[in-house]
């Protein structure tokens, strides 16, 4: 694949975007952004020219804009190209920068600070999954590269990522399934200078949650829809100026719907949980919500449903990798450092096994999940390697989140370092559905 | 340049070819081998056969455990993602391994020792051994994981070195063409002093003691020797004879970045064996397992199964990663160790939980799934066992030298 093939991937907006904004400077990234973006203006300024063109020829056809998927060379290969490398390297740097120092602040409020929120949607996170005819980032599908910043950002806090990347979650919903209605009256916003907060509703308050089996429901009634249900541990709701809500479609199963938060019957109250408490959890309730016809996303195809449910999962893979990350670059440093029976703690092997321990399930959480992404990309069935990764990542992260207080001992256990919030949040695998999707 | 977890397309023919040789050769004579310890599988002469075509054929560089070499020239795409023979050997070793272990060990021309000549032989030793089947034999009745510590001594005597001592635990000792037998130059100089032999099985100076009875893998012979005054040529040698006070002993454990990987390989063969059975067995009480549904409402078999998948598809991709660093020659020694240990409690575990979920099909000899939990285990213990691969991995994570972290 060509420089030129490639920079179709990432358009000339997100470079800008990155290009523009004053964090590129304070985290250092300057130059290699330059350089990607003098590489792509090179490269890729008739790409974006014509697809500049398509977009009101677009609207006017009425049709939706879509991704191509990615076509795969067929070689085994676990590298990221330049721009998932800068992309990656740019969230890393935020999360370590600004969501680190911010995450036990942001976890006691239970609530991500407006302005962090703000500079996150500066760097064009929403713009990731959207198609360049529609104002955002990319040409072909971006599952992998969404993987890759969502891990960065919660390496820096999960709780945060999770605020900050739900509205992209949506938008990339609108691109995946949007109709060119839909797309043409949901998305500018997100492409914009103003992103609105925004959320994917899957999630129902009871034991044994099945996101194929909801209680939530919509009845079609007078040209669209009647919705009715209680969606649990909704992120940033209480900001939320849209949601997706996942609902049970009368007489044929269950389908996704734009729920605007302004809609009558539509109420949040705060829901704060054991961890990812940054992310402003809340519940959300639907009372005979009153929706017009275009609510409903992908005209309820339950592959659409499912694909949706599989890439919320993946989401939390994602974090969940991030955060795993985050507790074993922790407890290196802390178990070399600290000392019992007058030598370094990691010198005994019951401790450097569990640091072992650690390293070796997180690969293998990251690798599942960045196959199952690949495999989304790519437009193959990915269902299987959704719920592989999600069932690694959930037992092996709640496991590297114990392990890591464990390896603190009592330093893991108060509030002093990030480790007892790693516990809490890497819970939240497994038990999440819905909340953002990559 | 994308990130694709698949396997590679000009490797899916000999992924095929493999799988072939599993189900029409292995799999109908695996329990008769496994019953009749120590007869020599005559249909492996018949495979050498088919297997050379294989690799003359597919251009993957082989379908055993000898694909470790990099050849320097052909190097030629440094942008890119180089799929070559570590990760090819790997493939087919997972295929074959799904058929038989055991079988798999007692491939001749594929043993560890052909891996150890391809990844540190000269042009000149490989134009002597290659073709030949080579075991390999560290272990010693005193030294097993500290493999620095063996006692086999090797000195020149003129053109020639002459060994003592006794190893054991040799895979497909008795009927290989040849031994690389580790030695020391000189044992007050630790590990640095270590080398490795080629030795013809037919030297009358190494005599074969006797073939162990195993709990698994008993179509492969392992065989115990004792070298006493064994003179072998000075040319054969692997690597460099001078006795080099820093990194010499790491050359020699190189070898290992690419064998452990294939051990990983076979861990992962074994284990989607017992997983493709057990999946059946399964069905056929009634239960499936729906990928969709949270595994908490799905039956407890299910969710076990699933699990099971999942810590299986864990142990593969690392075990492909490390391969994949071997091709384009990344430091890989990390992940190698990684591969191992994952692979290699991942298929144990899953053998002996398959059996639980199988019942009485899981235990009796009627299948070969007991058979497989036995077989598995020794992919835990030989080329580093769990406890050598986490110490591996702890040091290089932690910076630790083996005299920290003991």
């Amino acid at each position: 694949m060509s420089v030129a093939d490639r920079s179709m991937g990432l358009g000339l907006k997100a470079l800008n975007s990155l290009a523009g904004s004053e964090l590129v400077d304070r985290i250092g990234l300057r130059k290699p952004a330059e350089r990607l973006l003098y590489q792509t203006s090179r490269n890729g300024v008739r790409a974006a020219g014509a697809a500049g063109r398509t977009f009101s020829a677009a609207s006017r056809l009425g049709r939706p804009a879509r991704l191509s998927t990615v076509s795969s060379s067929g070689v085994f290969d676990l590298t990221p190209d330049d721009e998932q490398r800068m992309l990656r390297d740019t969230f890393r740097a935020f999360g370590r920068e600004e969501l680190r120092p911010r995450a036990q602040a942001a976890d006691a409020a239970c609530e991500a600070p407006a302005e962090l929120v703000a500079q996150a949607a500066e760097l064009g996170l929403t713009m990731l999954g959207v198609p360049e005819e529609l104002g955002g980032a990319v040409t072909e599908r971006s599952t992998v590269t969404a993987v890759l910043v969502t891990e960065a950002l919660a390496h820096g806090d999960m709780g945060l990522a999770t605020a900050i990347l739900a509205p992209a979650g949506v938008s990339s919903a609108l691109a995946l399934w949007g109709d060119a209605d839909q797309q043409a009256t949901y998305l500018p916003p997100f492409v914009g200078s103003a992103v609105p907060a925004a959320a994917l509703a899957i999630l129902e308050p009871r034991a044994l949650f099945d996101p194929f089996a909801l209680q939530a429901t919509a009845r079609r009634e007078a040209g669209g829809f009647v919705l009715d249900g209680v969606k649990a541990l909704v992120p940033a709701a209480a900001r939320a100026e849209l949601f997706l809500v996942a609902a049970q479609l009368e007489g044929q199963g269950p389908a996704l719907f734009l729920v605007e938060s302004s809609a009558q019957g539509v109420f949040t109250r705060p829901e704060p949980a054991m961890g990812i408490r940054a992310a402003a959890t809340a519940t959300l309730t639907l009372e005979d919500v009153e929706l017009p016809g275009i609510a409903l996303l992908g005209g309820g195809d339950p592959a659409v449903f499912g694909a949706c449910v599989h890439r919320a999962r993946l989401a939390w893979c994602a974090l969940a990798v991030g955060t795993a990350q985050a507790v074993l670059d922790h407890v290196i440093p802390y178990v070399n450092e600290r000392k019992a029976f007058g030598e370094p703690i990691s010198h005994r092997q019951a401790v450097a096994f569990a640091v072992s321990d650690i390293a070796i399930e997180l690969e293998g959480m990251r690798l599942t999940t960045w196959r199952a992404a690949s495999l989304a990309d790519q437009g193959k069935p990915f269902a299987k390697e959704a719920a592989i990764a999600r069932r690694l990542c959930a037992t092996k992260g709640v496991a590297i989140g114990s392990r890591g207080v464990q390896l603190l001992g009592g330093h893991g256990y108060v509030k002093e370092y990030p480790v007892e919030r790693w516990f809490r949040d890497l819970r939240a695998i497994g038990v999440m559905e819905g909340g953002l999707l990559v | 340049m994308t990130i694709n977890l698949e396997i590679p397309r000009k490797f899916k023919p000999l992924v095929g070819q493999a799988h072939t040789v599993a189900t029409e050769v292995f799999r109908p004579v695996s329990r008769r081998y496994d019953r009749e310890e120590h007869t020599y599988p005559k249909e492996l002469d018949f495979l050498a056969a088919v297997i050379g075509g294989m690799s003359d054929g597919g251009g993957a560089g082989g379908a055993g455990a000898v694909g470790s070499r990099d050849s320097p020239s052909n190097g030629s795409a440094p942008e890119g993602s180089r799929n070559g023979s570590n990760l090819a050997s790997a493939l087919s070793i997972m295929e074959l391994c799904w058929g038989d272990v055991g079988l798999l060990l007692s491939m001749p021309g594929q043993g560890l020792g052909n891996s150890a000549i391809g990844a540190v032989a000269d042009d000149a030793q490989l134009e002597r051994f290659g073709g030949r089947w080579a075991a390999m034999a560290i272990t010693e009745p005193e030294a097993g994981s500290d493999s620095a510590a063996i006692r086999t001594t090797a000195v020149l005597d003129g053109d020639e070195y002459v060994l003592n001592g006794e190893k054991i635990y040799v895979t497909a000792g008795e009927r290989a063409e040849l031994v690389v037998v580790w030695a020391t130059l000189d044992r007050q100089q630790g590990r640095a002093a270590i080398k490795s032999f080629v030795v013809e099985r037919s030297n009358p100076g190494m005599k074969l003691i006797r073939v162990e009875d195993k709990l698994g893998i008993r179509a492969s012979d392992t065989a115990a020797f004792s070298l006493e005054d064994c003179r072998v040529p000075k040319r054969d040698l692997l690597g460099d004879p001078k006795i080099q006070p820093k990194g010499g002993f790491a050359g020699v454990m190189q070898t290992f970045d690419n064998t452990r990987p294939l051990v990983a390989a076979m861990a992962i063969g074994v284990a989607r064996a017992a997983l493709e059975f057990t999946r059946e067995k399964l069905a056929e009480a009634g239960v499936e397992v729906d990928p969709d549904a949270p595994p908490h409402s799905q039956p407890a078999a299910a969710a076990e199964l699933l699990d099971m998948e999942a810590d299986y598809e864990a142990a593969r991709l690392l075990t492909l990663q490390a391969c994949w660093m071997a091709d384009n020659r990344k430091p890989n020694s990390l992940q190698a160790s990684m591969a191992k240990a994952k692979a290699g409690r991942t298929g144990t575990d899953v053998c002996l939980r398959c059996i639980a979920l199988c019942g009485s099909a899981g235990y009796a000899e009627t299948e070969l799934l007991e058979k497989w939990a036995r077989d598995a285990k020794i992919l835990d213990i030989f080329e580093g066992t769990q406890e050598i691969q986490l110490l591996i991995i702890a040091r290089q994570l932690l910076k630790k030298t083996s005299a920290d972290l003991k």
